[in-house]
This record gives C-alpha cells, sequence and structure tokens, in this order.
C-alpha cells in the first residue's frame, strides 16, 4: 500500500482481500497499472503477484504464500507452547501456564470421552490440534486491520492477510484431511466390503443401490464440504465486516463500531473451533461403528 | 449491463437477507427451548449450554455460506467475468 495513494473505497476493500501470491505467470506482459517499481513480468516466470491481474493470470499455479507462513508459523506455536508445558509439567502445585494448558486438554478431553465411544489413540490428540490450531489461526483476526498491511509494506511487500482461515484452501484442506480420515477409519473398523455396504445398502434395501449411493453419496461429500466451508464463512463475514468499519466510518466512530464487532468475534472464533473439533469427533465415531 | 449489475445487486441482498431470517427464527426457537428446557431441570444446564452453542454454530453454517457467495456476487461478480468474455 502505497503511502499517499488515495484508494476509493472499493479499492481499499479489495486491496485488504487480496492475498501474497506467489506463482507462475502464463502470458506475462504489463498486467499492472499504477503500481511503483512495476516490472512486466515475462511468460512463464516465477514471481510475486504485483496486482490482482497478475494472479488471474498465474491461475493454478500459485500459492498463498501469507496464509501458509502464518499457518505453519501458528502449527509450530502451538506445538511449541504445549511440548513446552508437558517438558516441565509437575504433578505439585501448577503454574498459571501449565494451568492453562491442562485447562484446554482437560476440555478437549472431556469432549473427546463424550462423543467417541470406539478404541482409537488418535482421535483425542486430532480433536487437540483441531481445536487449538484453528483457534490460533482465528484469533489472528483480531489484529487490527491495517497493522499487518502497513507493516508488511515496510518490507516491500504489497500484501499480507495473515488470517489463514479466511483462505479457502486452508479449510478445505483441514476438512479433506478429516474426510480421508473418515475413509480411511471406516474401511479399517468395518473392511472395504463393510464400508462399500454402509454406502450402499442404507436406507433402503440392496434392489435400489444405484438411489441408496447417490443418497450416502452425497452425505458422505457434504460432510467436509459443510465443515470447511462453515469455518472459511463465518471468519470470511467478520474479517469483512471488520474492512468495511475500517473503510466506511470516520475516524473518530471507529472505536464505537469496532470493538462491539470485535467481542462478538472473540465468541464466532472460539465457537468455530469447538464446533470443527465436535463435528470431527463425531463424524470419526461414526465411522468407526459397527451395525 | 446495467441489468446484470442490478439483478445481481438483488441477488446479493436476498440471499443475505433470507439466510438472517432463518438463522433468527432458528436461534429463536433453540433459545426458547432451552430456556424452558433449563427453567424444567436446572440441574442440566451446563451441559444443555454447552448443546445449545453447538446446535447454534450449525445453524450457522448455511447462512455464511449464503453470506460468502453474496459477497462473491458483490465483489468478484462472475456474471460480469461472463459479460466481458
Amino acid at each position: 500500500m502505497a503511502a499517499g495513494q488515495n484508494l476509493t473505497i472499493s479499492e481499499y476493500i479489495g486491496h485488504h482481500l487480496q492475498n501474497l501470491v506467489y506463482g507462475k505467470l502464463q502470458t506475462g506482459g504489463e498486467l499492472c497499472q499504477g503500481v511503483p517499481h512495476y516490472e512486466a513480468g515475462v511468460a512463464g516466470s516465477w514471481r510475486f503477484a504485483h496486482c490482482p491481474a497478475e494472479v488471474k493470470d498465474m491461475g493454478f499455479m500459485s500459492i498463498n504464500v501469507d496464509t501458509m507462513g502464518w499457518s505453519i508459523f501458528l502449527g509450530f506455536l502451538f506445538i511449541g507452547l504445549f511440548w513446552k508445558a508437558a517438558r516441565n509439567a509437575t504433578s505439585g502445585q501448577p503454574g498459571a501456564f501449565q494451568n492453562a494448558i491442562e485447562m484446554i486438554v482437560d476440555f478437549v478431553n472431556q469432549n473427546v470421552k463424550d462423543g467417541f465411544h470406539g478404541k482409537n489413540p488418535m482421535v483425542a490428540p486430532l480433536s487437540l490440534t483441531i481445536f487449538v490450531w484453528i483457534l490460533f489461526m482465528n484469533t489472528m483476526d483480531l489484529v487490527p486491520i491495517d497493522v499487518p498491511g502497513k507493516v508488511a509494506g515496510l518490507f516491500g511487500i504489497h500484501y499480507m492477510k495473515v488470517v489463514p482461515t479466511t483462505d479457502p484452501n486452508i479449510t478445505f484442506g483441514l476438512s479433506l484431511t478429516v474426510l480421508l480420515l473418515i475413509i480411511a477409519f471406516s474401511i479399517k473398523a468395518k473392511g472395504l466390503g463393510g464400508f462399500i455396504g454402509e454406502l450402499t445398502l442404507q436406507p433402503f434395501g440392496k434392489w435400489m443401490i444405484p438411489f441408496n449411493f447417490i443418497l450416502e453419496g452425497v452425505g458422505l461429500i457434504a460432510k467436509p464440504i459443510s465443515l470447511s466451508l462453515r469455518l472459511y464463512g463465518n471468519l470470511f463475514a467478520g474479517e469483512l465486516i471488520f474492512i468495511m468499519i475500517a473503510a466506511l466510518v470516520p475516524m473518530a466512530l471507529q472505536w464505537a463500531l469496532s470493538l462491539p464487532w470485535a467481542i462478538f468475534h472473540i465468541l464466532v472464533i472460539v465457537l468455530q473451533a469447538y464446533i470443527f473439533m465436535m463435528l470431527t469427533i463425531v463424524y470419526m465415531n461414526m465411522a468407526h461403528e459397527h451395525h | 449491463m446495467e441489468t446484470v449489475l442490478g439483478l445481481s445487486a438483488i441477488a446479493a441482498a436476498l440471499l443475505i437477507s433470507f439466510g438472517a431470517l432463518g438463522t433468527a427464527i432458528g436461534f429463536a426457537i433453540l433459545g426458547g427451548k432451552f430456556l424452558e428446557s433449563a427453567a424444567r431441570q436446572p440441574e442440566m444446564l451446563p451441559m444443555l449450554q454447552g448443546r445449545l452453542f453447538l446446535i447454534a454454530g450449525l445453524l450457522d453454517a448455511v447462512t455464511m455460506i449464503g453470506v460468502a457467495v453474496a459477497f462473491l456476487i458483490m465483489y468478484a461478480n462472475p456474471f460480469v467475468e461472463l459479460l466481458a468474455k
């Protein structure tokens, strides 16, 4: 964001919704106007995109660097914090940090015990990872809107979106992984024949196998899609309202609007992480049960 | 072109408004039932409250999908792009 450049409201919003993309230009050339220090790219070259037109030119051969960076950083932060707590755990009087970590682990453990009735040592760590990682990623939304952009601008980076869960790539990555786990554990618990039988022989008998398969197939596909779009939609809407408050409201009134929304958003953040975790536990439970 | 823009605006408005309507009515019914059952059995209150938030989040899901599609129509209108071709 060049200082002193007056953007229209639409441009400001569009600027804040654009990820930092690194990709391969398909055609190259003079795609951007008005960007300072801009050199046209050659077709087939790999570079950071300087404007949305270049992002569109890159198409599929591109990666959202800011999302990947922040999600990996937050993942390692989660692992680092919990590992440190486990290393220094005492059975005597716990300190504040250990207390907080224990609260989170107890909370997840209680939910797994209530929701999952099978025998699988992987479900509880999976739930903990999902809950805390999504919670960390969502909490990045509470950072004031212009701060990451301005700080990145000091380093010459044009775009920086710090909330990974507002990128559908991340949420679909999470939910497709859950889908793979559902299928893998279903096959492991019921056998391949049992899994296919569950898909084709319910709810009607074996004379309506194609119809059953369509119904059950849609149900199976709807799970990861609804998981990811629920998380994405909530976080995207929250971020967009922050951006619009920043764009449309005069400076003096900023606090009056963004403070209540931020407080409400704290609820949404925790709730969405909790729901993703609960639904994962429920789906794992459904994958493990026999008939 | 103007027709497409006008209709897109109406489409986005309908998406958001019907989503909000459905969610509001759903939350109202859910909240009412929760208060009723909490009054009946106060010892179940903590467990019910956990379930309340869970179902509230599930109610939000399709609404949020609609909101995301509405924002897509508003800011990256696919119909306008089709026209431009």
